[in-house]
This record gives structure tokens, C-alpha cells and sequence, in this order.
């Protein structure tokens, strides 16, 4: 174990300080190939004039180069190879995009993530919403905001295992010891297989990311009701709303913007969805999802890239034009101050 | 709030409730964890994890000693002992001696077998019978008991996933990935924010725009393409395609963007004068950032450092593609979900090594929850 423990503090000290090096090493050598201390005048004004050339590039370089690698050069070659054959040798034309439409699995994830797409971002919002104008109104609201923020921080797998838990199965008459089922014994009913009921399970999947996501939009929106002028709601009061309309007709129409930026964020979240899926089911019982399915293929039968490519092109068609409408709409709401 | 103030008794009792209620649905899932990682495993599997503050009740059955263990008192034959042997004390309430009535007679009591013999067992489990002749036969009497176990909690599935289920090795896979892949992005980041925000080269404005525009690029884009790239290069130089170096690159790849957009529009935001007035002192670019940008920028970059931490801390995607599945590489999200399929029904198990998983996101969240917010508000409002 400590021998673990110390190959893994060597191996981060190693690539941390590598890099601190890097920037530190680099500035070093500019200054003492072209000094600006120490030489005449003239030379000195020359050599912080070059200095002022390069620097730059020595400290934007590292990033130029990391994202070319990992961003720009994948996405031009996803675009290409989504047209090739599973090797990437053979153009292949439009093959892989129309086998997807008429493949049923394929299908089936496209049904399910416009099931996901209809469902938790609205719930998300909903239930955010909702607690974040109730805990405004209770002296406790601060400690329940944590803990309905604290699943944020857990991970889709960890959140996985924790409501598979929740929905464990045991047959009829046997002690439940998951608590749905132990509740669903309670009321008088059967327990059911929650998560291979084809269609449904698809729901008790959403339970979860729901169950991460609310917290956020709870945290955004909670900020969003805090910055609604007082005065609006004091004036609604005097004129004799009740609390429904206050809150329909005063508050929210006042925070639409962040409902859709929160909206749309949990959106982008929910056409990439992943783990839950991949841990919960691996996409049996018609649980499949585009995320899921794309990753599947990156290494089903030693992996068809062509088919995984035209996947991922259509996860990113899906996403680029509500993430272009959610930056612009983010800059909007930060009131352009930069 | 201004409209809480006019709220009747009941009003206000509801908001309480229904705040009650969210906070229980979003608190026992893990809660559920939480406690089945404690519990001893044989009540895990029987009883649901809400009773674990209740003694379990089962019946069960057992053997008493045979005829070796008699022993002549009085002119009687007696068998002594306890029913439990060496094992953890339990409470009888009932037994009996036939299978249709398990629980015939109260503990305590002595029960007359028939033919003189009788069979006194107390709740302690110890027993005593009692037979005027000698006890005869290799078997011992067949006793079946009610018993009550005390709730039994117990740090050894902490134990056992640790040191023997190979949840410790992947926690430190888990750190070797994660602290790496958290500093370097920002080092990287803070560098090219800074040099975007405040140094003037020829394309700077198109720079970044394109790294805006690459906000826009979901990760699956990548994942192809870079795994044939790992692939190539481990080929070509015949070194494992799968490295911690690779992986601490494509998080830092992955969370780059993100990261000089947030960056940036902070350092940009900074008083000019400083900068300019450290300059006029002579200080060089290197040392504007290092004396005054960096430490100026302290907030957002510990908001950032918290989101990458978390993110990659809670990666699987990334991890599955660019690590290999061995115990040497494999990280926490990535054991956990290798013990679903092998490990699927063994709660205790399960339980326990989601805790461990979660366990530091938690004191993270918890203990800088402030700048956690922050960066959050940051991420998404400023367009994540």
C-alpha cells in the first residue's frame, strides 16, 4: 500500500511539475537569450520589443496546442470518419447515418433521450423553482438548500448505486429491503422490477439525474429570486395578490431568463447522458440512450468507428445550437459586463 | 421575503412540511447507504436498512450437543451448554422442539419432552436437559428458537472493501488522476487567460472566439478520434496507449475551454492601474502574473480548481476510454461499476464502496461549499 501510495505522489509531482517547469524554464531562457537588464539602452529596447513578441505565445502555446489535439483535430476527424467504414480506410458516403435511422436500437435511444429531453429538464426546473422560493421563507432554508444541493457532488455511478438500492426487487412476500418496494408492500400493492419494466424504467432512470440536477437549478434560481426588486412584490402584496399570483405573475416572468438558461443547461446535460444508463441497465429492456449507444459501438465487436462517429455527430448537432443559444443567453444575463 | 410576513399560522406550518418532505426525498437515498455500509451483513440482507435501529427477530433452528457431552448428576443425565457456542449473543423469546411449532414454549420455561426428559432453554441461548436414562446417539436434539439480534453496526465492510476488494487501490488511482488533471488545466488556462486578456499579439480576438466556439463541443466528439490518436502513438513508439500522462491531457483537453473562458473574464475584469503601475516599476509579464494575477485571481480559481476536481473525481466516460481496466489504473467510478455486474446482489458490498466513492466530493462540498456555489453560478450563468 505505501508503495502505492508513493509511486502515485511521484507520479503527480511529476506531471504537476513538469509543467510548472515548462512556464517557469521558458520565460527563463527568453530572458537570457534576449536581456532587457543589464546591456545598453538601445539593446535593452530592442530585446523588450522581441520579448513582447514572443512571450505571448509561450503562454497561450500550451493551450493552443492541448485544444488543437483534443478538441479541434477530433471534431474534424469525427466528421470524417463518420462517413468511412468501421475500419476508418473506406468511404462509406452517408452509410452509417442511414443505417442508424433504420436501426431499431438506434431508434429506441432517439424515442428515450426525447423522453429524457421532455421530462427532466422540466422537472429539474419545477422542483428547483419550488424549493427555492420556500427555503427563502424558513429560518432553516439555508441547511435544506444543502442537503437537496448535496447529490450534486455525488457521481452518476455513486447515484446510481444509491437509488439501485432504492429500487432493489426481492419476490412477493419476501422482506423488501429496497425502501420502494418496502413502500409499495406497505400500501398493499406487489413489489415490482422497477428498472427491467420496458418504457417506465426509462422514468425511475430520470428519478436520478433529477434527483442531481434540482439542486442546481435550485442554487440558480434561488440566486436569480434573490435579485427581484422588493418593491414589485411589495407592491403586488398592497394591491392584494395572493401567493400564487406573486409568484406566477411577479416572480417568475422577472427570472424567465435564468429559467432558461438553468433550462437549457440541464438540457445539454441530458443529450449527453451517460453513466446512469451504462451502470443502471446498459441500455436493456428499451433503455437505450445516444451517449450510451455511441460508447457501445466504440468497442462492440472490436469497435465500429464509422457507426460511433455518425453517433456522436448527431449528439452534437443536438447540442451546438442550445449551447450557442445558452452562451449568448449567459452573457445576456451577466449583463455583458466584459 | 416580504409576502412570508402576512402568512397565516397554517401557511406558513405547510411551507415547513413541503420544504420537510423535498428535504427527506433528496437526503434518504444516501442516508440508505450511509447505514447499510455500517450494518453487519447478514442483517443487511434480511431486514430493510430504516430498521436497523430495531432488533432483527428470526427462527431459526438448531442441534443440541449428542449423547458425548452427557454428564451424570443426581442420578439424572444431563446435556449443558449454550446454544450459541462461541457466536454473538442473541435474545430467545420461544422455542420448541417440533418444526410445526417453532415457538411452543415461552424462554425459560421447561418443556417436557415426554419420557422424563426435559429441555429448559433460556433467553441467553444457554440450555439445560434432563433425561432419567442415558442419553443415546451420535445426533443431539433438534431445538428451533425465535431470536431477537441487538442491531449489530460494524466498521468491517469498510474493511473488506479496502483492503480486499480493491477499493483502496482504484481511491489512489483516483487521486493520482485527479489532483494532476485538476492543477494542470488551471496553470495551463491561467496562463493563456491572462496573455488573452491583457497581452496584445496578432490573433487574439480570433483565438477567442475559438475557444468559445470549442464550449460548444460535446465530449463524445473527441473520444473516437483521440482513441485511435492514443492507439497510434503507442504503437509508434511502443510505449501503453493507456497512461496517466494521457489522461491528465484529456481532462486538461476537455476542461481547457471552459476554464480560459471563466478565467479570462475574470483577469480581465482586474484594475488596470495595478498592472500598469507594476510595470512602469519594471516588472516583467512573468512577474505581473505571478505576483499580482495569480493571486489577485485567488476566488475564481478556486472555484474553478473545485468544479474540475469534482468533475473529473466523478468521471467514467473519460476514464473507461483512456485508462486501462487493470487494478493498477482502474479509478473509483470505474471499480464501482465493475463491481455492479460482479458484485450486483452483495449490498454489503456495494454500499459501502459507493460511500467510499462519494465520500470525498462530500467533505469537499461541505467544506468549501461557498466557492463551490460560486463557481457553479459562474459556470452556468456565464455559459458552461
Amino acid at each position: 500500500m505505501t508503495a502505492q501510495i508513493l509511486s502515485a505522489i511521484f507520479t503527480i509531482i511529476i506531471g504537476v511539475g513538469g509543467c510548472v517547469v515548462y512556464y517557469w524554464g521558458a520565460n527563463k531562457i527568453l530572458d537570457a537569450v534576449f536581456p532587457s537588464r543589464g546591456v545598453s539602452g538601445a539593446a535593452a529596447v530592442d530585446n523588450l520589443r522581441r520579448q513582447g513578441l514572443i512571450r505571448p505565445w509561450l503562454f497561450v502555446g500550451p493551450a493552443m496546442l492541448i485544444v488543437t489535439v483534443y478538441l479541434v483535430y477530433p471534431v474534424i476527424e469525427t466528421l470524417r470518419l463518420s462517413v468511412m467504414d468501421r475500419t476508418g480506410q473506406n468511404f462509406v458516403g452517408l452509410a452509417n447515418y442511414s443505417w442508424a435511422f433504420g436501426d431499431r436500437e438506434f431508434r429506441n435511444s432517439i424515442f428515450n433521450n426525447l423522453l429524457w429531453l421532455a421530462v427532466v429538464p422540466a422537472a429539474c426546473t419545477f422542483f428547483g423553482l419550488i424549493i427555492a422560493v420556500l427555503t427563502d421563507k424558513i429560518w432553516w432554508g439555508n441547511i435544506a438548500k444543502s442537503l437537496v444541493f448535496l447529490p450534486l457532488a455525488i457521481s452518476f455511478v455513486g447515484a446510481s448505486v444509491i437509488w439501485k438500492f432504492v429500487y432493489e426487487y426481492r419476490a412477493e412476500g419476501q422482506t423488501q429491503i429496497g425502501i420502494l418496494n418496502a413502500a409499495v408492500q406497505y400500501l398493499g400493492g406487489n413489489p415490482q422490477v422497477w428498472i427491467s419494466t420496458p418504457f417506465w424504467n426509462n422514468f425511475f432512470l430520470m428519478v436520478i439525474l433529477i434527483w442531481i440536477q434540482t439542486g442546481f437549478a435550485m442554487v440558480i434560481l434561488s440566486s436569480a429570486l434573490r435579485g427581484i426588486p422588493e418593491e414589485t412584490i411589495e407592491a403586488a402584496v398592497i394591491d392584494g395578490a395572493n401567493p400564487f399570483q406573486i409568484f406566477w405573475k411577479i416572480m417568475v416572468p422577472q427570472i424567465w431568463g435564468t429559467i432558461a438558461v438553468v433550462w437549457t443547461t440541464i438540457t445539454i446535460l441530458v443529450l449527453k447522458v451517460f453513466d446512469i444508463v451504462l451502470t443502471m441497465t446498459n441500455g436493456q429492456w428499451n433503455s437505450q440512450v445516444l451517449a450510451n449507444l455511441m460508447f457501445d459501438w466504440m468497442f462492440r465487436g472490436g469497435g465500429d468507428f464509422g457507426r460511433g462517429a455518425a453517433i456522436a455527430v448527431i449528439i452534437m448537432l443536438a447540442v451546438v445550437p442550445i449551447m450557442i443559444w445558452n452562451i449568448r443567453q449567459a452573457n445576456r444575463e451577466g449583463g455583458g459586463g466584459h | 421575503m416580504a409576502s412570508a410576513s402576512g402568512k397565516s399560522f397554517f401557511g406558513r406550518f405547510g411551507v415547513h412540511i413541503a420544504v420537510l418532505v423535498f428535504v427527506a426525498i433528496w437526503t434518504i437515498p444516501t442516508l440508505g447507504i450511509l447505514v447499510s455500509s455500517l450494518r453487519d451483513k447478514d442483517q443487511l440482507i434480511v431486514s430493510g436498512w430504516w430498521t436497523a435501529l430495531s432488533t432483527s427477530s428470526q427462527t431459526e433452528a438448531g442441534r443440541l450437543p449428542g449423547a458425548s457431552a452427557q454428564i451424570e448428576k443426581d442420578g439424572k443425565f444431563v446435556i449443558e451448554g449454550n446454544i450459541f457456542g462461541d457466536g454473538p449473543a442473541r435474545n430467545i423469546s420461544a422455542f420448541g422442539t417440533k418444526a410445526q411449532q417453532p415457538t411452543q414454549y415461552e424462554a425459560g420455561t421447561v418443556a417436557d419432552l415426554g419420557e422424563g426428559v426435559s429441555l429448559q432453554l433460556n433467553a441467553d441461548g444457554s440450555f439445560v436437559l434432563q433425561s432419567p436414562k442415558a442419553f443415546e446417539g451420535g445426533r443431539g436434539q433438534r431445538v428451533y428458537y425465535a431470536s431477537s439480534a441487538p442491531p449489530r453496526f460494524t466498521t468491517d465492510n469498510y474493511q473488506t472493501v479496502l483492503f480486499s476488494e480493491g477499493i483502496g487501490r482504484s481511491f489512489i488511482n483516483s487521486l493520482t488522476v485527479t489532483i494532476p488533471a485538476t492543477i494542470i488545466p488551471i496553470l495551463i488556462a491561467a496562463y493563456a487567460a491572462y496573455a488573452l486578456a491583457w497581452m496584445r499579439f496578432p490573433g487574439r480576438a480570433l483565438l477567442i472566439a475559438v475557444i468559445i466556439g470549442l464550449l460548444v463541443v460535446p465530449l463524445q466528439m473527441s473520444l473516437i478520434p483521440l482513441l485511435k490518436l492514443y492507439n497510434g502513438v503507442g504503437l509508434f513508439f511502443g510505449v501503453p496507449a493507456k497512461t496517466y500522462l494521457g489522461i491528465w491531457l484529456a481532462h486538461t483537453g476537455f476542461g481547457l475551454p471552459f476554464a480560459i473562458y471563466l478565467l479570462r473574464s475574470y483577469i480581465a475584469g482586474l484594475p488596470r492601474e495595478i498592472m500598469e503601475s507594476a510595470r512602469i516599476d519594471g516588472a516583467s509579464d512573468f512577474e505581473i502574473f505571478v505576483k499580482i494575477v495569480l493571486p489577485l485571481s485567488f476566488p475564481v480559481l478556486a472555484s474553478f480548481a473545485i468544479f474540475q476536481f469534482l468533475w473529473v473525481w466523478n468521471d467514467l466516460l473519460v476514464a473507461m476510454v483512456f485508462l486501462g481496466s487493470g487494478s493498477d489504473q482502474l479509478v473509483l467510478t470505474g471499480k464501482l461499476n465493475a463491481l455492479l455486474g460482479s458484485r450486483g446482489g452483495d449490498w454489503e458490498i456495494l454500499t459501502t464502496s459507493a460511500f467510499v466513492t462519494i465520500i470525498v466530493p462530500l467533505i469537499v462540498f461541505f467544506s468549501l461549499q461557498r466557492y463551490f456555489v460560486r463557481g457553479l453560478l459562474a459556470g452556468s450563468v456565464k455559459g458552461g
